[in-house]
């Protein structure tokens, strides 16, 4: 159902016709974020520049009972900024300003569209940093950090984006501006907590107060590399058993290698089955005695190299590597699909082996990357969209992927969070008690049900009052 | 529109669907940077050829007003990690466009720019009426009636060029000083050798101090840059094949001191097979000297340098021209904040869409205001005219110069 003349209209009143995107075009290339799996173009795209016309935008939807997806950078891996329903999409991108640095108070408040390695741009001469650090960060936004919680290879020892967010400015559903927490302690309930991660269906993030931290006094970036997927997940499964929490620990297996060596010359050793990177920081005695201990663990489980980078520039190309990992597969296939399950770290080196036979059974090829210190997996598995059969196998060695985890005790989404893809895996965590508790908290803050509608909790009938989209227009495919 | 239709210069679905979508290039892009849309970004613009290709969407105004605003600055080639060749795609989407896309935009003054800048004895004609204009003052009438500010392409046109300097042909041979170590081709480009005569001949200085031999072929046209990237195909290969012949074969290089030349040149071999050998000995004037001893005495500046997009996306040379520089002893090269964002020029992007390049150029002088250096230096004669429009405007007392300007100068000081 097209948007009405007059709420058009009233739309472009709201943000100017510079602001407003309506043309098929136009409209055509906001349809999908980086899941391009999920298809769903918004009826119109309206680019707000302050919090006043998020405002009038969200009272005006309301008013026509006109659905709203928020979109960042469109980095997502969940199929979240797509409008399966139409309506209308809020790109935050245009408000992307700094509006206070406090270093006294080390946080800073930010606009959401802001780029979330900008931030820490910003502030890294006066030596802080943003901790949250998806692999999207140097185009990701904060906002969209925010909404999906996102978390990154440094969460292993920062935490996610939410225990680094103070405060937000978010216009509700019901078309309030309302403040939830802030750089101070606030009584009451920690309404923060409930936003974050809340994927725009409980509003839109307008501005948010994050916590910066002080650079360590030491960084050591260790590189070791393994004949065996197997070993490189006993050797992280050592290290943590140690009882060292490094910054971050990452595996990349010989697939992942090859693109990502065509692609940076991040210079990965070409040879090795896996590749873990390690990173320490803190006190230069502990990073020191720390490295040497992971090393010595990497050469019992019979590494075939370990080095360490030897000045800063070695240890940004070993990171631009490791962070442009799923930009690269375009070098291996035109389309996958991507897990975020997570495992308990001690099963490991039995999920690998798991991941492996499961990709044989399908005749599917599988890159591995990802955070294997939190045992977050980020298996991609390939497949030519062009060939349909190999889809039917994806999907197949996809979900009995999920279900490995999950038996092992997993959960079914590590950190990019639910959106459209992930929100029938759910139930899998959930009992129906819970999932209706979420739907009635939902509805508190969005009661006509138009923020972000089908995206993070499940439409199954099953779950009591869920959500039952008004014009189903669920793409073709989607798996809901 | 159905797939079927596409021709053999339709741009490769192979190539868009290395596309995977991750968005790395949108921070790297200027039109997404000035425009804050998705459809003006890299990763839209290849979601829209892809769309085209599938028969999703025709090629309707919208889709080449889109395709217009791209710079062909190719700054998302070096930010992608999956290697999607993007300037070959836009060529070849523009080719699409003009075969069956509606009537291009400005056409009048795209016909002008067609047949005068790719022509060097029609350029030096029109360059000899500029002086004219000027001089005679009729350009101060022009000015005072205020025509040109209804005519913002003429106006930037008129208000790009300050001055004209006088002819400095140059031999079709110059030798090598002491030992020789090679023979090179001297590329003398058509803006460059009218409005900088002056970098060709220290090009040619430099190459000779460095011990080549310069061959530098009268009979030299256009390298066809400028039409490839407008998608005139046929006319870029014609002017490529006629270019390659000018040159003789036993040279070891085939220099040019304009990156959007160079860029392209290096790339003839993509569209036309026979000539990849000839491109293969293309070089950056910047990478042929960075290995060569040159006797270079002290200059005492403060020097920024700013990143022809052509020179560092289009042919990865980054590291030389900043190495060169460096060389120089007493210089101090300053780095330039966003340093590979385009300044705007784009070929003769600054003509067509005066909007988006005016935005550019504020932040390109933006940042050399921060930087503190009082001269520019940059590798291609577009950025050159472009920044120095924009001091001579804001009243900045900024000079602007070609990397081998201040080498020739470095070798003046030794000398002097």
């Amino acid at each position: 159902m097209p948007l009405s003349g007059t709420f058009l209209a009233d739309l472009e009143r709201i943000v100017g016709a510079e602001g407003l995107v309506r043309s098929a075009e136009g409209r055509l290339v906001y349809e999908c974020d980086m899941h391009t799996f999920y298809k769903g173009a918004p009826d119109a795209v309206a680019l707000p520049t302050r919090a006043e016309e998020v405002v009038a935008i969200v009272n005006l939807c309301r008013r026509e009972r006109v659905p709203i997806v928020p979109r960042g950078s469109g980095t997502g891996l969940i199929g979240g900024a797509m409008a399966p329903l139409g309506g209308v999409m809020i790109g935050t991108n245009r408000m992307d300003r700094i509006l206070e640095i406090d270093l006294t108070n080390r946080c800073a408040t930010v606009q959401p569209g802001l780029i979330n390695l900008s931030l820490t741009r910003a502030v890294a001469t006066q030596g802080y940093f943003f901790a949250p650090d998806p692999s999207s960060q140097m185009v990701s936004s904060i906002g969209g950090n925010v909404a999906t919680n996102a978390g990154g290879p440094h969460c292993l020892k920062y935490g996610i984006t939410t225990n680094h967010v103070l405060g937000v400015e978010l216009v509700t559903g019901t078309g309030e501006l309302v403040r939830l927490g802030g750089k101070a302690e606030r009584p009451g309930y920690d309404l923060v907590g409930v936003a974050v991660g809340s994927e725009g269906t409980f509003g839109i993030v307008t501005a948010a107060t994050v916590r910066l931290l002080h650079v360590a006094e030491a960084v050591k970036t260790i590189l070791a590399s393994f004949t065996a997927i197997e070993d490189a997940s006993e050797a992280v499964s050592a290290i943590i058993a140690t009882g060292i929490v490094p910054a971050a620990l990452e595996m990349l297996d010989a697939v992942m290698i090859r693109a990502i060596n065509e692609g940076t010359g991040a210079g990965y050793p070409k040879d090795a089955a896996a590749v873990l990177l390690i990173e320490l920081d803190g006190p230069a005695a502990e990073v020191e005695a720390q490295g040497e201990r992971a090393a010595r663990i990497c050469w019992a489980r019979g590494a075939l190299e370990v080095r360490v980078a030897r000045d800063d520039a070695e240890r940004a190309l070993l990171w631009k590597g490791r962070k442009e990992a799923a930009g690269a597969v375009g070098r291996l296939a035109p389309t996958y699909l991507l897990q975020d399950a997570v495992v308990p770290r001690s099963k490991l080196p039995a999920i690998m082996r798991e991941l492996i036979a499961i990709g044989a059974r399908h005749r599917v090829q599988i890159a591995n990357v990802f955070h294997a210190g939190d045992g977050n997996l980020h298996p991609l598995i390939l497949y030519d969209d062009r060939v349909p059969e190999e889809l039917e196998r994806a999907k197949a060695a996809n979900e009995e992927l999920l279900l490995a985890c999950i038996a092992m005790g997993g959960t079914v989404t590590g950190e990019h969070g639910i959106g459209l893809d992930k929100a029938k895996n759910l139930p899998f965590q959930y009992a129906d008690a819970d999932l209706n508790f979420m739907y009635r908290l939902r509805r508190a803050f969005d009661p006509d049900g138009i923020m972000n509608p089908g995206k993070l909790l499940p439409s199954h009938p099953a779950c009591g009052e869920g959500f039952r989209p008004a014009r189903p227009r669920v793409p073709e495919g989607a798996w809901i | 529109m159905a797939v079927a239709s596409r021709t053999a210069e339709a741009p490769d679905l192979d190539e868009i669907r290395k596309c995977v979508h991750c968005g790395i290039c949108l921070p790297q892009c200027p039109t997404y940077r000035v425009l804050g849309e998705e459809m003006d970004s890299p990763r839209g613009r290849i979601y829209l050829m892809r769309a085209a290709a599938e028969g999703r969407v025709g090629l309707s105004r919208t889709f080449q007003h889109h395709l217009d605003l791209c710079l062909g600055c190719r700054a998302c080639e070096t930010a992608c990690p999956s290697g999607v060749r993007f300037g070959s795609l836009l060529e070849a989407t523009r080719a699409e466009l003009r075969r069956a896309g509606p009537p291009a935009k400005h056409r009048l003054l795209q016909t002008f720019i067609f047949s005068v800048f790719p022509e060097p004895a029609r350029l030096g004609a029109a360059l000899a009426l500029f002086k004219l204009y000027k001089r005679s003052g009729l350009r101060a009438l022009v000015r005072a009636t205020g025509v040109l500010r209804r005519l913002p392409q003429l106006a930037a046109m008129e208000a790009l060029l300050e001055d004209v300097p006088a002819a400095a042909p140059l031999p079709e041979f110059v030798s090598a000083r002491g030992r020789v170590v090679g023979r090179v081709g001297l590329l003398t480009g058509c803006v460059q050798r009218h409005l900088y005569p002056g970098v060709n001949r220290d090009t040619a200085r430099l190459l000779a101090l460095a011990g080549f031999e310069v061959v530098i072929p009268k009979s030299q046209g256009c390298c066809g840059a400028l039409e490839l990237h407008a998608g005139r195909v046929d006319a870029h290969a014609s002017r490529a094949r006629a270019l390659a012949a000018a040159f003789p074969d036993d040279l070891d290089f085939v220099v040019t001191n304009a990156a959007g030349c160079g860029a392209a040149m290096k790339e003839y071999g993509h569209r036309i097979p026979e000539l990849a050998r000839f491109a293969a000995r293309v070089r950056d004037v910047t990478e042929v000297l960075a290995g060569a001893d040159l006797p270079l005495g002290p200059l005492d500046l403060t020097v920024t340098y700013h990143d022809a997009c052509h020179l560092v996306h289009g042919q990865r040379v980054r590291q030389e021209p900043r190495q060169l520089l460096r060389r120089i002893p007493g210089l101090r090269l300053v780095e330039l904040a966003d340093s590979d964002l385009c300044c705007g020029s784009a070929g003769i992007y600054n003509l067509l869409e005066p909007g988006v390049a005016r935005e550019l150029l504020e932040r390109k002088l933006a940042r050399i205001v921060e930087s503190g250096a009082r001269v520019v230096a940059a590798a291609n004669p577009g950025c050159l005219l472009q920044i120095a429009w924009g001091c001579r405007q804001r009243g900045l007392d900024v000079t602007l110069v070609h990397p081998v300007e201040l080498l020739a100068r470095a070798v003046d000081a030794h000398q002097g």
